[in-house]
């Protein structure tokens, strides 16, 4: 139970996807510019990386490792990934077409999230079992929500302000993500 | 000849991934904690990238148009895979060092976008030099950011000693000093492309 506990706390807090190990910035920094689209994608970029995760470890276990097919390794989850994220489109183009329109082009992208293969590749290279891959997934897909989540918070005043206009967009973002991410680092000293 | 140029210094300066485009995010912050790293990481990509477009623009007329994007991420996927084994075999310090990124390369915004934009379009030699230009404009940015971090934070360039490590600052070394390099020298690069 503490292994879990642990993997939960470290992957949403001390080893934030996007502050830490700057995995799945270009969504990070392309969809918070308001909070209800960024949560949206925040729960689709939980779901693909849940997802994809389990079929990733699945298909590495039982097919790549038997076989003695390793180095297909990136070649498999990329084609699972974008199978799964295609499937996704489908489904909320019928169920939440509100959302679909407000994601957009960032939609498909997230086949080219790294934040996705990224989770895919560690949960093999720390050899986790199934159940405890699957706690990482969601709880590093939980930590990108929040990350996501606290960074539209502030853009959204952000974009109220008066500033200089080179810093305007992507400059202060990356500015505002960096004292966040310092506010992150205090999370480093706990000890599990 | 002239239009050759034109397509190599394209994506060097007015279309850099980096700093104009805003490409490839994940990988200029995750790998330029030093000038060296960021400067391999971009030598790796570019890499990818000039064989990436060449295959493209040779099976351009083979592909049917609904299975492109599937087909170019296999292609891109499998000159990754060849990389990694490459590296792994002949650079085992630098495959520690860049960790997890080097599979990464697959998902660069960059390298999907060349092949979209240009290697579908073209021929062989203008995706060659597109890939060239756009790999070089990447590494350079890479070096960039490296070596401003590398110098802030350890007092450092490549290794050789500018002052002493006392006075750097840590943080640019650390995860925050990433983000907030690259801000400021995204705002320099809109500033002067402002006065230009």
């Amino acid at each position: 139970m503490l292994t879990y506990i642990s993997i939960i706390i470290t992957a949403i807090f001390i080893n934030n996807i996007v502050f830490s190990q700057f995995l799945g910035i270009c969504p990070f920094l392309g969809v918070s510019k308001k909070i209800s689209s960024a949560l949206g994608m925040g729960a689709a970029v939980t779901f693909v990386i849940t997802l994809a995760t389990t079929v990733a470890w699945l298909l590495q276990t039982y097919v790549l490792n038997p076989l003695g097919l390793q180095f297909l390794q990136t070649i498999v989850f990329i084609l699972v990934i974008a199978f799964l994220v295609q499937l996704l489109e489908i489904v909320m183009k019928k169920t939440v077409p509100a959302l679909y329109q407000a994601l957009g082009v960032f939609l498909p992208l997230i086949t080219t999230n790294c934040a996705v293969l990224g989770v895919a590749i560690l949960v093999i290279q720390k050899e986790f079992n199934l159940m405890e891959s699957i706690t990482y997934g969601v709880s590093t897909s939980l930590g990108f929500t929040l990350a996501l989540w606290i960074f539209a918070g502030i853009r959204e005043q952000l974009s109220l302000t008066a500033i200089p206009r080179a810093m305007k967009g992507v400059p202060i973002a990356l500015i505002c993500a960096g004292i966040l991410a310092m506010a992150f680092m205090g999370f480093s000293g706990i000890k599990i | 000849m002239k239009d050759y140029w034109k397509i190599l210094y394209n994506g060097i300066v007015p279309g850099n991934p980096v700093f104009v485009l805003l490409l490839g995010m994940c990988a200029t912050l995750g790998t330029t904690s030093s000038a060296y790293n960021g400067m391999m990481m971009g030598i790796a990509t570019a890499a990818v990238l000039v064989c990436s477009n060449v295959a493209i623009s040779l099976i351009k007329n083979l592909v049917p148009d609904k299975v492109r994007i599937p087909a170019f991420i296999v292609v891109i996927a499998s000159f990754v895979t060849v990389l990694q084994l490459a590296v792994n075999a002949w650079l085992p310090a630098l495959n520690a060092s860049l960790g997890i990124f080097i599979p990464l390369i697959v998902v660069n915004c960059i390298l999907l976008g060349r092949a979209e934009a240009f290697a579908s379009k073209n021929g062989v030699i203008p995706s060659l030099l597109d890939g060239l230009g756009t790999g070089l404009g990447f590494t350079f940015a890479l070096i960039l950011l490296g070596g401003t971090r590398e110098i802030l934070g350890t007092g450092k360039i490549f290794g050789a000693t500018i002052f002493p490590e006392d006075y750097g600052m840590l943080l640019f070394v650390l995860a925050p000093g990433a983000f907030i390099a690259l801000g400021y020298l995204i705002a320099i690069v809109n500033k002067i492309r402002k006065t230009v």
